[in-house]
């Protein structure tokens, strides 16, 4: 049964992936367009304060392109992410793979680092969890990835971190 | 925060036994043998775990020179969490904005006739 996830969770299932999940007040064909709708894509996948979307292009459906690139609002410099569409079961399954896109951002994300996506969206008392798992193919990709570093363990560490931090005196 | 130094904090925090010591540490300084003791590990075994935990800035030694008290540094963990936290922010954001659109999106006259309009709800 799943459990309402009122603030975004995000785990390291395994070497490989990144988990982020979160509930939402509404049916899953609704959060399913939300995700999959160039038009309401561009309202809410924005990233922090400054970014726009200028390019948010779906083709949904197997074997669909989808290109997605987001501006700096002040040096206007660029970034995306472009992939193909694996699997789609609207409303409750996305497949995608995620290759980056450095734009005129370049940044470090690692070249040649296809990710495969998937998102799943289970309704349950008209709450519609969303689960995307990314999976980067190796822990280095992984790693590069998030720029961090991370090893296996990673889930156990952020919960004794939790632990840690919650201790008098940190 | 530079990458290299949160590598350290992540590798460290990597091998369940490193885990212990800090859950263990957390709790207040201990010596190595007092360390050792609920493992069934020899005390240069556990002084290696340590090795790799000093040198990741996770904890530091007392100034007991008999005990050489081991305790644990608050600082790279809070980084750690701190970066995880603008990662997780970052979505939060996100989905707060997506809150926002479906709530939106639910008030909106339904453009399918199948779409109750009774479904209607209010946020309390």
């Amino acid at each position: 049964m799943p459990m309402t996830i009122e603030k975004a969770k995000v785990t390291m299932p395994s070497d490989r992936e990144v988990t982020v999940t979160r509930s939402f007040k509404a049916p899953r064909a609704l959060v399913f367009r939300a995700y999959t709708e160039p038009k309401l894509i561009r309202r809410w996948l924005l990233g922090p304060p400054g970014w726009s979307m200028p390019t948010c292009e779906m083709d949904v459906r197997v074997g669909g392109n989808y290109r997605w690139r987001w501006r700096n609002d002040t040096d206007g410099k660029e970034f995306g992410f472009v992939g193909t569409f694996r699997e789609v079961q609207a409303p409750s399954r996305l497949v995608h793979t995620e290759s980056y896109d450095p734009g005129t951002v370049g940044d470090g994300y690692p070249s040649g680092g296809e990710a495969l996506v998937t998102t799943t969206f289970a309704e349950e008392g008209g709450i519609t969890t969303m689960t995307t798992v990314m999976d980067f193919g190796s822990k280095e990709v992984r790693d590069a990835a998030v720029k961090t570093g991370m090893t296996d363990g990673m889930e156990q560490s952020y919960q004794l971190l939790d632990g840690v931090l919650q201790e008098p005196g940190i | 925060m530079e990458n290299s130094r949160l590598d350290a904090t992540f590798l460290a925090l990597a091998d369940p036994t490193r885990r212990a010591i800090l859950a263990r540490l957390a709790g207040g300084e201990a010596s190595v043998t007092e360390l050792a003791a609920p493992f069934a590990m020899s005390q240069p075994a556990i002084s290696k775990h340590l090795k790799v935990l000093e040198r990741a800035g996770l904890i530091s030694v007392g100034h007991d020179a008999q005990r050489r008290p081991r305790r644990i540094e608050g600082r790279p963990l809070a980084e750690a969490n701190e970066w995880l936290e603008r990662y997780r922010a970052i979505w939060e954001q996100n989905f707060q904005r997506l809150d926002a659109l479906l709530e939106e999106l639910q008030h909106t006259p339904a453009r399918r006739p199948a779409r109750k309009r009774t479904k209607k709800r209010r946020t309390p």
